[in-house]
C-alpha cells in the first residue's frame, strides 16, 4: 500500500533569497511533470510554521509517502523537515532536500541558468526520494559510569563533577599520586594563589568520594566498545607496598639505603628521594611506592642482608612479591585529561640548557621558589661551597612556542603569565635582584592578566623586546646575545641565571591513547576536538571527551572550565541513560557477501566483523555491521566488490539515478 | 570546440567539509558557473570509483570528487581511501584515453567558500576545454 511512491515537492521562495534568481513557478510546474509526484506547492518560507503545516496536511490528506523540499541546504533545515514528517506520522527519512539556495540562487546571477539548475536539482532529489527507505534510530543503554584518564586538575575536576552528580567514576592516574602539573606549581597567576592550597582539598575529595574509584599508578591498556558501552582494561602497577597496610608514616623512605640519592621527578630532578617514596608531601593517595627501576632489592635481588624498608615498616606493608593487577570494568563515557609535557630546551642548543647549570626552565624555577621544593623556597643555585644567590636574572620567553624551527607554530598561552609570576616571585625572594624579560610579544589576554603584567612592570621588572640568539659563558657570568628590537640595538647582557619560559607540548606518550581510543591529532599534535568552536570538548568518537591541555595549551581556569564542560557533556549521556545511534549506517546483504573482509579492514571504527553463518547448509563467513559502532561514513560501501555492503540513504541504487539525472539533463 | 559549449559536471561532495564549504560560498554570495551539480555523500570515502565512470557514461563531461583536507576527515580516514582510489582511477582513465581534465579531486574545508568558487571555475573550465564527452556515453538513462 505504502510502497508506491507518492511524492510531494515543496519549492521555497525563501522570501526573495531564492525567488529573485530562480523562477519558482517554473520549477513548480516542472516538478509537477516528474514521475511519482502527486503534489507540488511553492511557498514563501517552507521552514515557517504555515509552510510546515502545508507539508503535514498533504501527508495526512493526500497520503504522501515521500517529501522533497527544494529550499536551503540540508545542513540548515534537514532536521526541521524531518520533524515535520515525523509529526505527520511519516518516517522522517522519507525526506530528500534539493539545495537551491546556497548552491544555486545565491551563487548564480542569470535567472534562466539558475532556474535550469534548480530544475535539475529538484529532479535529482525526486528520483532519489522514490527510492528512499524508512530508517529507525535505535537507542542503546548507557552504562552509568565514566572513565577519566589523567589525574591532574582537569581529570580531578571532571571526576568530581560527575561523581557529585551521582555517577560512578574511575579515575586512572599513571603516576603514584593525583595532582598533576598543578601540584608542582608554587603560586598561580595572576592572583598568586598558593597552588597546593587550592588543589589539595580537591585531591583529598577525589580520594574520599564514595563515587570515585581512584586507580593511581595505573595505565589504561585497552578500551573496546562504543558510546554508552565501553569495556575498559586497566593495569594497576605493583607498588610493592600493600596500600591497605601502609600508613604513610615514611619510615621506609628514611631507612632506604638510597635515601637522598635518587633525583625526584616531582622536584624536576633537583631534589632527591629514596627508592621507596611519596612523590610529594601532599600526595594522594598518601601511600608509598617502591621504584622498581631503582630499588636495590628489585633490581639486584639483594639489599644488604635484608631490605631496610621492610625491616623498618611496623605495619608490614612492604611486599616484594606484589604483582601488577588487571582491573576490568564498563563505562558509558570516557574523558581524556592526560595533560602535556613541557618543551625540552635541549632542542634549542643555542640557549645552553644542556651545558650550563644556571640555565633553568620555568618549571625548575617553580620548584626552587616553592616552600616544599629542594631549597625550601630559597632561590639558590649550586651546592655546598659553590652555592650562591643569583642577582642578575633574565627570562627568555617563547622557548619552544611560536617557533617553526622546532615544529611548534602555536602559542603555549601560559608562558607570558607564568614568566610574569616567576619574575615577581624571584624579585620578592631575592632582595636587590635585577630581573629582565626578553620577549617577542606579551600576550596578557585573560581575566586579570593585563593588570598583573602591569603590576610586575611597576615593580621594576624590565621587559626588553628581542629574541636572544645565543647564550654563552664569560667568567662566572652567562652572556645573552640579543638585539633590543625596539631600540634597534645589539646587546650582550651578563647575568647569573637564565630562565627559559618553555612552552607546552603534547605528551610524548600521546600516541598510546590515540591507539586505544582512535583519537585524531590536530596540526599541533594535540588531540583533536570534534569542532574547534562548537564542539570543543567532544571528539570524533561519540562518548569520548577531552579536558585540559591534552586538547591544547591552556591555563588553569580554562582547564577547569573545559573539564566542567567535558563532565557536563558526559553527564548528558549518563543522566539520560539512553543514546540514539546513527540511522544512516551501513548494512550487509549476507546472501551475497563473500566474506572477503575488505570492509572489515577499511572501517575506521572497527564496526564490521566477519561472522560464521550457515548458507544453505554450508558454513561461510560474512561481514556483519555493529550498528552501535558504525558512524555512517560509507567507506565500506565504496570498497565492497560485490555491492553487498551498502549505506542506508546512500545506497548505490539511490545514488546512481541521481548521477543519471545530473549527467544527462542539460 | 565551439565557445558555446557548456559542459555538464557532476560533483560528489562530502557532507562535512566540501558540501559545507560550497554552502559557505553561497552564504558569502560568491558567484560561479552553473555547470556543476552536486551529489551529497557523507564522506568522500563513500564515492565508489564506479560512480565516476557511471557519471561519464551517463553524459557528464566532467566529474569532481571533493572531501576534507587529508588529515581532517570527519571519519578519520575516509579521504585517505578516496585519495588512493582516485589516484588509481585517474591513471586508469588516462590510460583508456579520457582527457585528464575531465576527472578532478579537490580538498575544500568547511571554511573555504572562496576556494570552492575557484574549484568550480577551474573544473568547469577544464571540462569546457575537453569538450563534450561521448566516449563512454550510453544512449538512454539507465537506472
Amino acid at each position: 500500500m505504502n510502497n508506491k511512491p507518492k511524492i510531494g515537492v515543496y519549492v521555497c521562495h525563501c522570501g526573495i533569497n531564492i525567488a529573485k534568481t530562480v523562477d519558482v513557478e517554473a520549477v513548480t510546474e516542472f516538478a509537477s511533470r516528474l514521475p511519482n509526484v502527486k503534489v507540488v506547492r511553492n511557498y514563501a518560507y517552507m521552514c515557517s510554521d504555515p509552510g510546515q503545516l502545508l507539508i503535514r496536511e498533504d501527508i495526512e490528506k493526500e497520503g504522501l509517502n515521500r517529501v522533497v523540499v527544494a529550499s536551503c541546504s540540508p545542513r540548515m533545515h534537514e532536521n526541521t523537515f524531518r520533524k515535520t514528517l515525523a509529526a505527520a506520522g511519516l518516517n522522517p527519512y522519507y525526506l530528500e532536500m534539493a539545495n537551491i539556495r546556497e548552491q544555486c540562487s545565491w551563487v548564480h546571477e542569470d535567472r534562466d541558468e539558475a532556474t535550469a539548475k534548480a530544475k535539475k536539482l529538484v529532479y535529482a532529489a525526486v528520483v532519489k526520494a522514490r527510492l528512499l527507505e524508512p530508517l529507525y534510530e535505535k537507542e542503546v543503554d548507557v552504562e552509568p559510569a565514566s572513565l577519566v584518564i589523567g589525574g591532574g586538575i582537569a581529570g580531578i575536576q571532571a571526576a568530581l563533577d560527575i561523581a557529585n552528580a551521582g555517577f560512578k567514576v574511575y579515575l586512572v592516574e599513571k603516576t603514584p599520586s593525583v595532582g598533576g602539573r598543578m601540584s608542582q606549581l608554587d603560586k598561580t597567576f595572576p592572583t598568586l594563589d598558593c597552588s597546593a592550597c587550592i588543589l589539595t582539598p580537591k585531591m583529598v575529595d577525589v580520594a574520599n568520594h564514595p563515587n570515585i574509584e581512584l586507580l593511581a599508578y595505573s595505565r589504561v591498556e585497552e578500551i573496546s566498545g562504543y558510546v554508552g558501552n565501553f569495556a575498559v582494561k586497566v593495569r594497576k602497577r605493583a607498588r610493592y607496598v600493600d596500600v591497605d597496610k601502609c600508613t604513610g608514616c615514611g619510615i621506609c623512605a628514611q631507612e632506604c639505603r638510597l635515601a637522598g640519592r635518587i633525583p625526584s621527578e616531582f622536584d624536576m630532578n633537583m631534589g632527591k628521594r629514596a627508592a621507596v617514596y611519596l612523590p610529594f608531601p601532599q600526595a594522594v593517595p598518601a601511600k608509598y611506592t617502591i621504584d622498581p627501576e631503582r630499588c636495590l632489592f628489585l633490581t639486584r635481588g639483594k639489599c644488604g642482608k635484608s631490605p631496610k624498608c621492610a625491616d623498618a615498616c611496623a605495619s608490614g606493608a612492604i611486599n616484594f612479591e606484589q604483582q601488577d593487577e588487571i582491573v576490568e570494568f564498563k563505562v558509558g563515557t570516557v574523558i581524556v585529561a592526560t595533560g602535556f609535557d613541557t618543551f625540552d630546551p635541549a632542542r634549542k642548543p643555542e640557549y645552553g640548557y644542556s651545558d650550563y647549570a644556571n640555565v633553568l626552565t620555568g618549571l625548575e624555577l617553580e620548584r626552587l621558589v616553592s616552600a616544599s621544593g629542594p631549597t625550601g623556597g630559597a632561590v639558590v643555585l649550586g651546592e655546598g661551597e659553590n652555592a650562591f644567590v643569583p642577582k642578575d636574572i633574565a627570562f627568555i620567553k617563547c622557548v619552544g612556542s611560536r617557533d617553526k624551527s622546532v615544529g611548534n607554530e602555536y602559542c603555549s598561552r601560559v608562558c607570558c603569565m607564568y614568566t610574569a609570576k616567576l619574575a615577581h616571585l624571584v624579585q620578592e625572594k631575592v632582595p636587590g635582584a635585577n630581573v629582565r624579560v626578553y620577549y617577542m610579544d606579551v600576550r596578557a589576554f585573560g581575566k586579570g592578566f593585563e593588570e598583573f603584567y602591569d603590576r610586575v612592570r611597576r615593580e621594576g621588572i624590565r621587559y626588553i623586546r628581542g629574541n636572544p640568539s645565543e647564550i654563552f659563558k664569560r667568567g662566572d657570568k652567562l652572556v645573552i646575545k640579543v638585539e633590543d628590537t625596539l631600540a634597534a640595538t645589539p646587546l650582550e647582557d651578563e647575568v647569573d641565571m637564565v630562565v627559559l619560559a618553555v612552552g607546552l607540548e603534547p605528551r610524548k606518550d600521546a600516541r598510546e591513547i590515540i591507539d586505544i581510543l582512535r583519537l585524531s591529532q590536530s596540526a599541533d599534535r594535540f588531540y583533536l576536538e570534534a569542532h574547534p568552536k562548537l564542539a570543543p570538548v567532544d571528539t570524533a568518537t561519540d562518548g569520548v571527551f577531552l579536558a585540559g591541555c591534552a586538547q591544547g595549551p591552556k591555563d588553569i581556569p580554562d582547564t577547569v572550565a573545559q573539564a566542567k564542560g567535558a563532565a557536563s557533556s558526559a553527564l548528558v549521556l549518563l543522566s539520560s541513560g539512553k543514546v540514539k545511534i546513527q540511522a544512516q549506517i551501513s548494512f550487509v546483504n549476507e546472501n551475497t557477501c563473500r566474506g572477503c573482509g575488505y570492509c572489515v579492514e577499511i572501517c575506521p571504527y572497527g564496526a564490521i566483523d566477519l561472522v560464521a553463518v550457515n548458507r544453505m547448509g554450508n558454513p561461510v563467513q560474512v561481514a556483519r555491521v555493529n550498528e552501535a559502532l558504525c558512524k555512517g561514513c560509507g567507506a565500506c560501501a565504496a570498497a565492497c566488490f560485490s555491492g553487498s555492503v551498502q549505506q542506508k540513504s546512500f545506497m548505490d541504487r539511490q545514488i546512481l539515478p541521481q548521477i543519471a539525472v545530473l549527467g544527462v539533463m542539460k | 570546440m565551439s565557445a558555446e559549449f557548456e559542459p555538464n559536471v557532476v560533483a560528489f561532495l562530502c557532507n562535512w567539509c566540501s558540501y559545507a564549504g560550497a554552502d559557505l560560498a553561497g552564504t558569502s554570495r560568491t558567484h560561479y558557473p552553473p555547470n556543476l551539480n552536486v551529489i551529497r555523500v557523507m564522506c568522500s570515502g563513500r564515492v565508489n570509483p564506479l560512480f565516476v565512470v557511471n557519471a561519464l557514461q551517463q553524459g557528464a563531461d566532467g566529474v569532481l570528487v571533493s572531501g576534507c583536507h587529508p588529515g581532517d576527515c570527519h571519519y578519520m580516514e575516509g579521504n585517505f581511501y578516496a585519495r588512493r582510489r582516485f589516484t588509481l582511477l585517474r591513471e586508469l582513465l588516462e590510460y583508456v584515453g579520457v582527457e585528464p581534465g575531465r576527472f578532478n579531486m579537490s580538498w575544500v574545508s568547511a571554511s573555504e567558500g572562496a576556494k570552492w568558487k575557484d574549484v568550480v571555475g577551474e573544473v568547469t573550465q577544464k571540462a569546457k576545454e575537453a569538450g563534450p564527452f561521448k566516449q563512454f556515453r550510453r544512449d538512454k538513462i539507465n537506472w
